[in-house]
């Protein structure tokens, strides 16, 4: 039987949209999330068993 | 203190107040800061954990990450019930006041457009999993021990095929009900599938996508969902949402992206 859940928001869900998704502008302080893998690499050095073969949801948009 | 200015959303003015008790990103209130006929609603953050370098820093810090997100989320969450924003991206930060309103400026036309397009509408995610090994038929006799290694290997064989059929069941089922949703949904987006050591959810992630559903329309959308739950052993969809429409944000970005 497949279940359709509802539970509270997870993280990933989350950081799926606040890190992929939404407006992205090039504030005064110039983080460019958009344009770097930085937080993907930061999340992989804490979460060591990220697989390589998923595509990075952090892609570059320019 | 020396504020920066977290901006969270850019909105159209709005009547309600937001709720008394919200706190944002660094546990400060959201405040408005009116531009012509937009909206920005900020926080004042600390300069040393918001400037460049600290929050560079910050990020590689899951607990803080979380914290911020969380806070982030609540913000746009207590701004969806009473109208329709346009999120910005984790991390938007401006050194003041006069900054927000030149980018405000800036952008203006296509914020409006952006605004005018997600008017009323919400974005709903849509998860499949695949359970990594299927469940046994609940019919089906427990299986023998093998008495031989021909008989062991014979039992492998079976549940190889029965776990590549129940691949080949998911990605059908995936493919339909996105098809099926993305039919009743203004637009879609899909999202990479989420890594089980970031979600820790069981199974495998084959769909990860989100809808831009009118709010009105929502109900229908979800029961659409709903209705899924007499499909295949083995596979599990999930639900999450109603989310301010954060994945149909970047109007322009997708565009690009789609060719």
């Amino acid at each position: 039987m497949t279940v359709v859940e509802r539970r509270e928001i997870a993280l990933v869900d989350l950081l799926d949209r606040l890190l992929a998704g939404g407006v992205v502008i090039k504030g005064d302080i110039t983080l460019r999330i958009a344009d770097v893998d930085l937080v993907r690499i930061d999340l992989n050095a804490l979460i060591s068993s990220v697989n390589a073969r998923v595509p990075s949801p952090f892609e570059d948009s320019r | 203190m020396t504020g920066l200015r977290y901006v969270y959303a850019v909105c159209r003015p709005y009547g309600k107040p937001l709720q008394a008790q919200l706190t944002g990103v660094g546990g400060d209130p959201p405040r408005l800061l009116a531009h012509r006929g937009l909206v920005a609603v900020v926080s004042h953050v600390d300069e040393a954990d918001f400037a460049e370098d600290p929050l560079r820093a910050h990020l590689e810090d899951l607990d803080w990450l979380t914290a911020v997100a969380r806070a982030h989320q609540g913000v746009i969450d207590a701004l969806t019930t009473v109208t329709s924003p346009l999120p910005l991206r984790l991390g938007t930060v401006f050194r003041d006041d006069s900054g927000v309103r030149t980018m405000m400026e800036a952008r203006e036309e296509s914020f409006l457009r952006t605004l005018d397009r997600l008017d009323g509408r919400v974005e709903w995610g849509v998860k499949v999993y695949v359970e990594a090994e299927p469940e046994p038929a609940a019919s089906a006799a427990p299986e023998p021990k093998p008495v031989s290694g021909r008989d062991y290997l014979r039992q492998r064989r079976m549940r190889t095929k029965s776990q590549d059929d129940l691949w080949q069941r998911a990605e059908s089922f995936a493919t339909r009900l996105h098809e099926t949703l993305s039919g009743a949904a203004e637009d879609s987006r899909l999202h990479a599938p989420q890594n089980p050591a970031l979600s820790g959810a069981s199974g495998r992630n084959v769909l990860n996508a989100a809808y831009l559903v009118p709010r009105v329309k929502s109900e229908e959308f979800v029961e659409k969902v709903d209705r899924t739950k007499d499909g295949t052993p083995g596979i599990r969809v999930q639900l999450t949402g109603p989310w301010a429409a954060y994945s149909f944000a970047g109007e322009e970005i997708a565009e690009e992206e789609g060719s």
